[in-house]
């Protein structure tokens, strides 16, 4: 035994087996998250369950089965419900998602395996994804126009009903394009001259003639509204003109509006390629569209937006920062005490918790910078803040100050490692320090630069606790990127990921329905960071490649 | 002993002691140099002459390197490194405070021990101290780029890939780029330290005819750990000792009949 120990080879064991499980808890945090959050995707069986229950009566349920598990018997009895002639110890139960939420209580109910005395399939069995309200299930018997029926014959069902829902989805995108255009440019312009005219005000400079030629702005672009807002009404009104009658599970006909229908599907009656493309679809929903419903419903689009822009601001401004400071540090600077002291300043700086740097940064960037830049510059929007108030820009430069040390401390590792014949064969040339530093140095630091970067992004993607408090809210109605001149809005809030994930999984109203959302969000947010961080890599190995043989 | 072939170029033997103003480049007077408490160079004194190629040889950490690196004030870059004593280009002491040492450098070019090319194309290599100098018309580069790759003997074998990486070319041809890259700005004075350490028999030889080229436009000063070396390229040896300057006088007669003990024990192999 000693011998074996000798060997060396248990610290082999040793060394390889801490590889092994860090290697296993990355993948099964993937799976778990994958698996979780895109199995939501893939359209589910909806079942038709006969459920009796305690006291004899029948009821029917439709909806999917979204989640199963084993209880003891005796919970059960402790509750009240007692079960005749079951002879195990546990009983299984299903969490089935009954939808038709104006119907229900609750769109969610727990059903007792053994209460169910039947369970089918049909495969004409529908399920409509709406715009309020979430998912319809149920029977699909009359398509209406105008609150006519137009099925002739009960085969066309399917296809009346996927054309009016295409055309309902069209207008309504026609609409949505209206308002987020248009309407959405002339409310811009409108405040644009409200607050010029409050500037003239505040200056003393508004004469009559300033006053009428806004005065006239204003008029045309009210008239210009009523234009577009005609349309508007119109494509709404044409949008309402259709209906789709649904049987429910109550076994009452359900009339529901088709603008108010985004989507729908017989998934029991689908093979596995076509479900294999609406989980393709689905997902691209997810990533492509605005969330609804307080967050429950819909996509996470503006989320990701947020995310991916922010970081980008964030390295903006992190990185010539960082690099300049790791500069001084390591060229300029004199080794000396006080030097020493900045160093373990800026490496302690990592070790801050985040939500200090959140303090901070509504404490110093929000209220003392943002409401001195609102005085001097956005005096005619006042009281209402401009930059005064949490936004992208404030989150970016609060998550640069965050991330600070990680660059400032990679670079100069990497200014460190060049050797000092390069630096040498530069000044000898007759270039000064500074030329050396910007034309040699700093290009063959540029890796350690991007590692740098790579770490910080991977740090500032994750974070969330800071955001809470100077930029992220749970809907923002607007992207910081838009039309409207400057088209860069920095002090607007935005979406997060991670705020997201916080925001659906513990502050939603529907827990049942939020959770699939939060893997999948997670899911997401990793994948997002994993490409940053890839673009960044692939970024660095380009330049290591470029700069290779110095490392000799 | 080790037999060493004398420099067998025509070029006629000066009197080092007293050179004329027209025959000198660089003229050295009572030079100490200090790393903190202890001193490396004690009183050098000598005159280089212009257009010749001056070697100084030595046991290693004879101050012979150190010396070099006093001509174009590397030592700047010690931060203990304290000196004493004048080197004067022209009637003008490079240590003096009104001095623009980038300017001195371009001037008095160097060469280090092993090659340092930069990491860029072997054509922004040569033109780097051009672009340095705010020269940027295409035509005057290119031109530059040529004369240099020729007058360090590289130009045939790189003209048809000067946008290579430099780091695609062996050492030899890297020592040999970065000759070029430091006459690329005419300096007066190029200063080679241990050239040809870190390189081949072959690429040794190639740049050894290279620096006897090198002197009809430069005046050289080399530091080589290889006497033979020395025997061969240069018109004047300097041999310096625990931070001294022993002996110096034309090679010829350094070789042949050294007037100090120490530079015969040396010479003869007897340390070093």
């Amino acid at each position: 035994m000693n011998k074996w120990f000798k060997t060396g080879k248990p610290w082999i064991w040793l060394t390889a087996g801490a590889v092994s499980v860090s290697l296993i808890a990355v993948l099964g945090l993937l799976l778990l998250i994958g698996w979780r959050g895109l199995s939501f995707f893939w359209p589910a069986a909806i079942h038709e369950f006969q459920v009796t229950a305690a006291d004899g009566s029948q009821r029917t349920l439709i909806g999917e089965v979204y989640d199963s598990e084993e209880i003891p018997v005796t919970r059960l009895e402790e509750s009240g419900v007692f079960l005749e002639n079951y002879e195990h110890l546990t009983v299984e139960r299903y969490l089935v998602k009954i939808g038709n939420r104006e119907f229900v209580p609750l769109d969610f109910t727990w059903v007792l395996e053994t209460s169910i005395s039947a369970d089918q399939q049909p495969a004409d069995l529908a399920v409509l994804e709406r715009s309020k309200d979430g998912n319809f299930y149920g029977y699909v018997t009359d398509v209406l126009e105008n609150g006519e029926s137009v099925v002739d014959d009960p085969a066309q069902l399917r296809s009346l009903l996927f054309e009016r829902i295409e055309r309902a989805v069209a207008l309504n995108e026609q609409a949505t394009e209206l308002e987020e255009g248009e309407i959405n440019h002339i409310n811009y312009q409108l405040n644009e001259l409200r607050l010029e005219r409050r500037s003239l005000e505040l200056k003393g400079e508004l004469d009559a003639t300033a006053e009428q030629r806004i005065a006239e702005q204003q008029a045309a672009l009210r008239e210009q509204y009523r234009e577009v807002e005609k349309h508007l009404f119109d494509f709404r009104e044409q949008a309402r003109r259709d209906a789709v009658v649904m049987r429910d599970m109550r076994g009452e006909q359900v009339r529901i509006p088709m603008y108010r229908v985004l989507d729908a599907n017989f998934p029991n009656d689908m093979n596995v390629f076509e479900k294999t493309g609406h989980f393709f679809a689905q997902i691209g929903k997810f990533v492509s569209q605005d969330p609804r419903e307080a967050n429950t419903e819909g996509g996470v689009f503006p989320a990701i937006f947020g995310t991916v822009f922010m970081v980008l601001l964030m390295s903006i401004i992190v990185t010539p920062f960082g690099v300049i400071a790791a500069i001084y540090l390591h060229e300029y600077a004199k080794r000396n005490a006080v030097t020493k002291i900045i160093r373990i300043a800026v490496i302690n700086l990592a070790g801050v918790p985040s939500i200090v740097y959140g303090v901070f940064g509504l404490g110093f960037f929000v209220y003392m910078v943002g409401g001195s830049l609102d005085q001097l510059f956005y005096p005619e929007a006042l009281p209402s803040p401009t930059f005064g108030t949490p936004g992208v820009l404030w989150s970016a430069l609060t998550l640069a100050i965050l991330t600070l040390p990680v660059v400032i401390v990679s670079t100069e590792e990497g200014l460190s490692r060049i050797p000092s014949s390069v630096r040498e064969g530069s000044l000898a040339l007759g270039a000064t320090k500074a030329e050396t530093i910007w034309r040699i140095i700093v290009p063959m630091a540029s890796p350690a630069i991007m590692t740098g970067l790579i770490l910080a992004v991977a740090r500032a993607a994750g974070e969330v606790a800071p955001l809470m408090l100077v930029g992220v809210v749970k809907s923002a109605p607007m992207l910081p990127v838009d039309g409207n001149f400057p088209y860069f809005h920095l002090d607007r809030k935005f979406m997060h990921l991670g705020f997201h994930i916080y925001d659906v999984g513990f502050q939603s109203p529907n827990v049942e329905a939020a959770r699939p959302l939060v893997y999948a969000t997670s899911f997401l947010l990793v994948t997002v960071i994993i490409g940053l961080n890839l673009t960044a890599i692939g970024v660095r190995n380009h330049l290591r490649e470029k700069y290779r043989a110095l490392e000799q | 002993m080790i037999s060493v072939t004398p420099n067998t170029s025509n070029t006629e033997t000066l009197d080092l002691a007293n050179l004329t103003t027209e025959q000198t480049a660089l003229t050295i007077n009572d030079l100490n140099l200090y790393y903190g408490e202890n001193q490396a160079l004690h009183q050098v004194s000598m005159a280089i002459p212009k257009n010749r190629v001056t070697a100084f040889i030595g046991p290693s950490g004879c101050g012979k390197s150190t010396l070099l690196r006093c001509i174009n004030r590397m030592n700047d870059l010690v931060e203990i490194c304290r000196i004493e004593g004048e080197i004067k280009l022209h009637d003008k002491n490079i240590y003096d405070k009104d001095v623009d040492v980038a300017a001195l450098r371009r001037r008095i070019g160097m060469v280090f021990q092993r090659p340092n090319p930069f990491p860029k194309s072997i054509y922004e290599n040569v033109v780097y101290g051009m672009r340095l100098m705010g020269v940027s018309d295409r035509r005057v580069l290119d031109e530059v780029v040529e004369n240099s790759l020729k007058g360090a003997a590289l130009w045939d074998e790189v003209k048809d890939r000067l946008n290579d990486s430099a780091f695609s070319l062996s050492g030899g041809q890297q020592q040999r780029l970065v000759i070029a890259r430091s006459i690329a700005i005419e300096p007066e004075v190029l200063l080679l330290d241990e050239p040809t350490s870190a390189l081949d028999p072959i690429s040794t030889l190639t740049i050894e005819e290279l620096i006897t080229e090198l002197k009809a436009k430069y005046t050289v000063v080399i530091v080589t750990h290889n006497m033979q070396q020395a025997a061969r390229v240069s018109d004047q040896t300097a041999f310096m000792y625990m931070g001294k300057l022993i002996e110096y006088a034309d090679t010829n007669t350094l070789f042949t009949t050294p007037s100090e003990k120490k530079t015969e024990d040396y010479i003869t192999g007897r340390y070093g």
